[in-house]
């Protein structure tokens, strides 16, 4: 228990070292060049914004967190099981894999305002349409990446002993595509968290992170905007984090 | 579970076998040609050969792994389909092929979960397959933390958990030392004798194949062909003192010369331990 604890100080120390040494660096520089807050607002003057927007400032999480959250979900089912079928059915593979390489290359924020037109100003369903589209993209290429993975001779194996297919997809295929799939969750969950920001750049509700980041800006409230900026930062880490902690809670597996 | 048909006596029976595979652009291998050969219930028999022979290919179509493209295989006087389907044998292959996610416990109990045995009788079966292989102590490891041999030792407890009629061994000493490979060479011949199953069992060492087996198929490479089957009747106690004796050398000389048949130099990827 001493030992993990030590270890996991050890692992954290030098990153937040490193921050507040940053931190410290960014005050000097702001202070003594004099630099002007529409260009660089000093760090103590984003500190003291946090604490007068904070009432503001959590709502707003949890209104883009929901919309990632939700986009993100839903994204990554669908995906995984979109990944299942085309990897047991060809015609599928034939059908869906151009169509992800065409979604893959097409910016999808940029579908934001037809969306919003489509669902209307005061939906939030197109922000977690499009988290959904963008997150689909990683997961579905990654699972499927996975699936294909299986050995000949666990195949040959599976075969001797005349598994099902969905003995077969239980206890070879899935638990091999898992580190995969946790591969393209890991770029999902942080790609989830700027895609609900950027979507909300677009207009629409105006209750969210990206929105507050825009109006701020718009208002010439630099040290304001970078608050909200800072939220985002600590949203998108979450995110990550949880995914991280997901995988390592699935895999039993020591030594990975 | 693997009941011999009453009308067969063998347990394997393979005929006129042969195994051409297409390697694209109208290029074809030979793997097999015209191979015949007869395992009889409870009877060893070991495939030796130079690399390339064909030994893993003859393996895996007696195992409905792959099909002939001409001849018949019959187990236990079912074609080789309907005897996998009825889950005839066990199998080991040359690569242990364990599943990584999965203990030592989860892999050997693999074919007894795929066939819904219960719960408790299942955990009772990986306890004595494991005491067998002698792992104990690693049950609850997994795959990469055993060494080569302990994994191969996993794959070969493995393939006895449902004391099938008949095994089919590909080189699964291969990676053992010479210590452990000789016990578990001992374990072997005891266990197919208390269960009395046929064995066809590939391996790349003479003095293996003549101390395990009642018949050894001496077979060339490409085409692979049976060149000649000597009968090693060394008797039914094979004891550690057998390795002395002169029926033994008499047997692994034979071996040897039918291997070496057509050159004088010894065939490459050949072990002349
Ligand atoms: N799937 C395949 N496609 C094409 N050729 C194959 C295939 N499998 C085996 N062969 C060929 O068939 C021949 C026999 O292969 P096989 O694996 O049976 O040899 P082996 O006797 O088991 O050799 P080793 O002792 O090295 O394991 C080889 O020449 C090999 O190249
Ligand atoms: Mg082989």
């Amino acid at each position: 228990m001493r030992a993990t604890i030590r270890s996991n100080l050890r692992a954290v120390l030098p990153p937040v070292l490193l921050g507040l040494l940053s931190l410290a660096a960014w005050q000097a520089l702001v202070v003594l060049a004099d630099i002007q807050p529409y260009l660089l607002p000093a760090p103590t003057a984003i500190a003291t914004q946090l604490g007068l927007v904070m009432p503001v400032l959590v709502p707003a999480l949890i209104a883009t967190g929901t919309n990632a959250l939700l986009g993100l979900v839903a994204g990554s089912v669908i995906a995984i099981v979109g990944a299942l079928i085309a990897s047991r059915l060809w015609i599928v593979d034939e059908l869906v894999t151009p169509v992800v390489a065409a979604i893959a290359v097409v910016p999808i924020v940029a579908l934001a305002p037809v969306l919003t037109t489509m669902f209307g100003a005061t939906s939030e369903t197109p922000r977690r349409v499009i988290v959904a589209i963008v997150v689909f993209v990683p997961v579905f290429v990654n699972t499927l990446r996975g699936l294909r993975q299986v050995l000949p001779v666990h195949r040959d194996l599976m075969r001797a002993y005349n598994a099902s297919n969905w003995q077969l997809s239980r206890t070879v295929t899935i638990p091999g595509a898992l580190p995969y799939v946790f591969t393209g969750l890991n770029i999902a969950s942080s790609l989830a968290v700027i895609s609900a920001i950027v979507a909300e750049y677009f207009g629409g509700l105006q209750n969210g992170l990206g929105s507050r980041i825009t109006s701020a800006a718009a208002n010439s409230a630099y040290p304001r905007a970078w608050a909200y900026v800072f939220g985002a930062i600590l949203l998108g880490v979450l995110f990550y984090a949880t995914t991280l902690a997901i995988e390592r809670a699935v895999s039993r597996r020591p030594g990975r | 579970m693997s009941i011999p048909a009453p009308s067969s006596a063998s347990a394997v029976d393979v005929r006129g076998v042969s195994r051409v595979f297409r390697t694209g652009k109208g290029q074809s291998v030979t793997a097999l040609d015209d191979v015949s050969l007869t395992v009889a219930a409870g009877q060893f028999v070991s495939l030796i050969g130079p690399s390339g022979c064909g030994k893993s290919t003859l393996l895996r179509l007696i195992a409905d792994l792959d099909t002939p493209t001409g001849g018949e295989i019959h187990v236990f006087g079912k074609t080789a389909r309907q005897a996998r389907l009825n889950q005839a044998y066990g199998i080991a292959f040359q690569s242990a092929g364990l599943l990584p996610w999965r203990t030592v416990a989860a892999n050997i109990e693999l074919p007894l979960h795929l066939h819904n045995v219960p719960r408790a009788r299942r955990a009772e079966r990986v306890r004595e397959l494991i005491e067998l292989v002698g792992l104990a102590d690693f049950a609850a490891s997994f795959p990469d933390q055993l060494s080569g041999g302990m994994q191969q030792r996993v794959a070969i407890a493995r393939s006895l958990a449902e004391s099938p009629g008949l095994l089919l061994m590909d080189e699964p000493f291969g990676a053992l030392d010479e210590m452990t490979r000789e016990r578990m060479q001992a374990e072997l011949v005891r266990i197919s004798a208390e269960t009395g199953a046929a064995v066809v069992f590939v391996t790349h060492s003479i003095p293996e194949a003549v101390f395990l087996s009642d018949r050894v198929v001496v077979m060339s490479p490409r085409p692979g062909r049976i060149r000649a089957i000597v009968d090693v009747s060394l008797g039914e106690v094979r004891g550690e003192l057998l390795r002395e004796e002169a029926g033994f050398f008499a047997a692994v000389t034979e071996v040897r010369e039918a291997l070496h048949l057509d050159q004088a130099a010894p065939a490459r990827g050949m072990d002349l331990r």
